[in-house]
């Protein structure tokens, strides 16, 4: 426990808004010139239709915009940076290839409306896709539509109700979702139609069958199930609590954020799952870009696949073609076919690593979070003291006595040169910290991590007041949040 | 594994300190019957060089890419600047979470923070969120909003022009369909605008949201002065669309007229077209609706030491707090688009943005006059376009005359007849400022050749 933490001084400079630093007359974009002769709007348009006053964007220059951006781009913390251990996020490293790829020409020309034939290596690419996922997923169909995990969601929970109108008649009313569930995954099913109906885990983590049978009746459409759960425990009964909901002419819906630590070692399609979303901006490495875009596919068993939104990419010979042709679709989510150059990177991604390594990145994952769990319980509070799979949940329960939370411990470790985990999620453990390493980190890299954690932890007890003051080190100090809520300044 | 840093090694000496000896044995938690005991059946792992080359050969296989485009129908071909992409591309952007941590995350903050000012600025409209999905999804939330926003105890209805975005119209149909709130499409008239006297009939009977988009899907611009007194005679919510957003740099922003709610496809602000994504959603309000707005929102604050910051705000809307009464599922936006777009504007600016515009109306303008003295063709509509506009063919069937136009390498434009029956003799031709005179010349001509018989 003697080095230095990573994290240290270094300049970074103050920046104002653009609007701050605009200067009439200048501008940053030259525009082809005159090929045509220009047309005045005043006579095409009636007077009422012609803008009085131009919008009030900036006139900035291109350095200057480049330097604007450049020293906003300094704020920020990012994976290449370092260690970004947010549980339930999977953020891992985000391969520059996939970025070299999505930008080719051909594929970022490409209009949407560019007649199947002429976009037929985008739509190969897709069809590959959607197998490669269903493969991954052990089911049988994919949609590659939604732009998001929670858009996924509402994709997936809308191709349950579709199949419940089909299958029964009525949509049914309600669905199971355990308490340690996503925020999205109650939202999703209240846009659906759907009430919700919560389940608590058990005490050991696991959602029980008991559980489940008790809330089934012939008025729940499904069961939404995050697995691995977000307390990063596998969630072992999940095929018997399948037989469950199924008996009764349920659904099983898998919230796939935490797909990375199962990744060709079980399949949620062999597991009873019936319909859930990928996040490619987790598992498959597509960047987060500081809040998208994501991508969310739906897989689904053949069962529900009549339900798919349209288009879906069909093969004919050696030809494929986008066909809308599908009467019991649930629609569309978005307009054209979804994240079309997300899917470019996750397709690279499958492509690069193959199944071996697909399975050596789940393996990895979970070797990591196991050794941070074993490396932190002394030092932390571990509310569920069992193997765990990609992430570990821990609390802030012995510093507690010291008058420091989770919150003070999450400001404290970007100090020590870390983003914090995820905090105060879930919201079925007291002061979670939610630590997802992913398969990316070195083992020195972990080390360093519980050497700043430990530190952290010894700060408590020696001088919390460290702990509240913190962090010292980053452009900003912590952020009044009430006060901006309280005087809305939104632009 | 080139990504993987962990060696044999090191993986035996973490099995140690977990006290376990197999990596298999950490899976012990699936039960054995559901393990996977082969290989997933998948291509081979591929360097990065060979990696490439696949990518090159799928990419070269998209032929359309080359060819002289008169596509828009909601995705533009614009000018660019290499800076975007050298600015997104910057690791702190692109590789950062959503911003959780404000305290390290301040340049995603103030950057969506002026995203946000731009977009007001743009569309006169007085709050905007930090982005949604696309268009097409954000006006099915904003139809969800203006119900939650009146809180009528009615019965829901939002009427829609047929003039929307035939997507747009799709996605708001599947949203919709489950939340209680009913959809009335009102047809167009005679001059491929939105029938104001059947949307005001339509909404007398009781609606939260009246949507109209201009320039609508046809490339005409509808009048949102009337589409605003229909909207106050009923009490419903002015929604408005758009999706080509360059269009106000010459054109009164919606906000102008009263709108309520706008949202717009921010994809020609910088935005590659991809095959239809990603691109960005506008989404802006009034001040007095911003606490039914779906969507992440960024605000100013300061720090404890009182230096200025910014923070993800009102989060109290949200589902990782409201979960089930949330206003909206929404959680990942489209930040690295929404920057992309911040980046796009600053570059063209309070001047550039009307100089683009004008371009585009010049270029369309052209290409409108040179069509209508063709013989076998006429412009379907009279009314004032933008840089999009419906093209009657009168003797050769539009797919037939679409295909003799991709034998000359010219992707001639959308046919109108699957989203509009009665427009199935009509497509719709889009000419950008990227549409050079060479292409429309070239157009035109084989227009003339392939379009007697």
């Amino acid at each position: 426990m003697t080095a230095e933490p990573i994290g240290t001084r270094g300049l970074v400079h103050r920046e104002p808004l653009l609007r701050d630093i605009s200067v009439e007359g200048r501008r940053g974009l030259d525009l082809p010139g005159g090929e045509v002769a220009p047309v005045d709007p005043a006579e095409v348009f009636p007077d009422w239709a012609l803008r009085r006053a131009p919008a009030g964007l900036p006139e900035v220059s291109e350095p200057d915009v480049v330097r604007h951006f450049t020293r906003l781009s300094q704020w920020n913390y990012s994976i290449d940076s370092g260690m970004y251990p947010l549980g339930s996020c999977t953020m891992k490293y985000n391969p520059r290839v996939n970025e070299t790829v999505a930008r080719l020409p051909g594929f970022t020309g490409l209009h949407p409306r560019t007649p199947d034939h002429l976009a037929q290596g985008a739509l190969a690419l897709m069809y590959d896709l959607e197998r490669y996922l269903a493969e991954i997923t052990g089911l049988d169909r994919v949609t590659l539509q939604p732009a998001a995990g929670a858009h996924g969601e509402l994709c997936g929970v809308l191709m349950m109700r579709a199949w419940h109108v089909k299958e029964h008649g009525c949509p049914r009313s309600k669905v199971i979702v355990p308490e340690s569930a996503h925020g999205t995954n109650p939202a999703s099913c209240a846009i659906a139609g759907y009430s919700v109906v919560s389940v608590k885990n058990g005490p050991d983590g696991i959602v029980e069958p008991e559980q489940v049978a008790e809330r089934m009746d012939d008025d729940v459409a499904g069961f939404m199930v995050t697995c691995p759960n977000t307390l990063g425990l596998f969630e072992r009964h999940i095929g018997e609590i399948a037989e469950i909901v199924h008996a009764a002419g349920g659904l099983v819906y898998m919230d796939g954020a935490n797909l990375n630590a199962i990744l060709g070692a079980t399949r949620p399609g062999d597991l009873g799952v019936d319909v859930m979303h990928l996040n490619l901006h987790k598992t498959f490495s597509t960047p987060h870009g500081g809040g998208g875009p994501g991508s969310g596919p739906v897989a689904v068993r053949a069962n529900l696949a009549p339900y798919l939104p349209i288009p879906v990419v069909v093969k004919e010979g050696d030809r494929y073609r986008l066909d809308d042709d599908l009467p019991g679709t649930i629609g569309k989510m978005r307009s054209f076919y979804g994240n079309f150059a997300m899917l470019v990177r996750a397709y690279a991604y499958i492509r690069s690593l193959g199944p071996e390594g697909l399975k050596r990145v789940a393996e990895i994952a979970v070797l990591n979070a196991n050794y941070l769990k074993e490396r932190l319980k002394a030092h932390y509070h571990l509310p569920f003291d069992r193997p765990c799979m990609h992430e570990l949940v821990l609390t802030d329960k012995f510093q507690q006595a010291a008058g420091v939370k989770t919150l003070d411990i999450a400001k404290r470790l970007i100090d020590y040169g870390f983003h914090p985990p995820t905090v105060y999620f879930p919201l079925v453990v007291h002061g979670a910290l939610m630590i997802e390493p992913t398969e990316s980190e070195s083992k020195a890299t972990l080390d360093q991590f519980v050497e700043a954690m430990v530190r952290i932890a010894e700060e408590c007890v020696a001088s919390p007041e460290v702990l509240k003051e913190a962090p010292t080190k980053p452009v900003r100090r912590r952020l009044d949040e009430t006060r901006a809520a309280r005087r809305l300044v939104l632009k | 594994m080139r990504f993987i840093p962990t060696t044999g090694a090191e993986v035996a000496e973490m099995l140690a300190t977990i006290g376990v000896e197999r990596i298999s044995d950490l899976f012990d938690p699936i039960p054995e019957r559901f393990r996977l005991n082969r290989p997933l059946e998948l291509p081979p792992a591929l360097c990065e060089w060979a990696l490439i080359r696949e990518m090159e050969a799928l990419a070269r296989a998209n032929e359309g890419v080359s060819y002289a485009s008169f596509l828009g129908g909601g995705a533009y071909s614009h000018i660019s600047s290499v800076v975007i992409d050298a600015l997104i591309s910057r690791s702190e952007f692109l590789t950062a979470y959503t911003p959780y941590q404000p305290e390290v995350s301040q340049g995603t903050l103030q950057a969506i923070f002026e995203f946000q000012g731009f977009v007001c600025a743009l569309l006169d409209m007085e709050v905007a969120n930090a982005s949604v999905y696309d268009a097409a999804s954000g006006l099915a939330e904003a139809c969800l909003m203006a119900d939650r926003a009146l809180k009528r105890k009615a019965r829901k209805r939002i009427v829609v022009s047929e003039t929307v975005h035939p997507e747009y119209r799709r996605v708001v149909a599947t949203y919709l369909e489950h939340s209680g709130i009913d959809l009335e499409l009102v047809p167009m008239d005679a001059r491929g605008m939105t029938d104001l006297a059947a949307l005001a009939q339509a909404a007398a009977r009781g609606v939260s949201g009246v949507v109209v988009q201009s320039p609508n899907y046809l490339g005409l611009v509808e009048d949102l002065r009337q589409a605003r007194s229909v909207a106050d005679a009923a009490g419903a919510l002015l929604v408005v669309a758009i999706s080509e957003p360059v269009s106000l740099g010459i054109l009164e922003p919606p906000g102008s007229f009263g709108a309520d709610v706008v949202v717009a496809e921010g994809q020609s602000f910088g935005i590659p077209l991809s095959f239809g994504g990603p691109y960005v959603g506008l989404f802006a309000t009034r001040d007095k609706y911003v606490r039914a707005m779906p969507g992440r929102i960024v605000g100013a604050t300061v720090d404890r030491e009182g230096e200025p910051g910014f923070v993800l705000t009102l989060s109290t809307r949200e589902q990782h707090i409201r979960r089930e009464k949330a206003t909206s599922n929404i959680c990942t936006n489209q930040g690295l688009c929404a920057l992309a777009a911040t980046i796009y504007l600053s570059l063209l600016g309070k001047r550039g943005l009307p100089d683009l515009a004008q371009r585009n109306l010049s270029h369309a303008t052209w290409l409108r006059r040179a069509i209508s003295a063709l013989d076998g063709f006429e412009i379907a509509f009279d009314g004032p376009v933008f840089n999009e506009f419906a093209v009657r063919s009168k003797r050769v069937p539009v797919a037939t005359l679409l295909e003799r136009l991709e034998a000359h390498r010219i992707l001639g434009g959308i046919p109108l007849g699957e989203d509009y029956p009665h427009l199935d003799d009509c497509w719709l031709v889009t000419a950008t400022e990227t549409a050079t005179r060479a292409d429309m010349e070239r157009f035109v001509n084989v227009l003339d050749k392939e379009g007697r018989q």
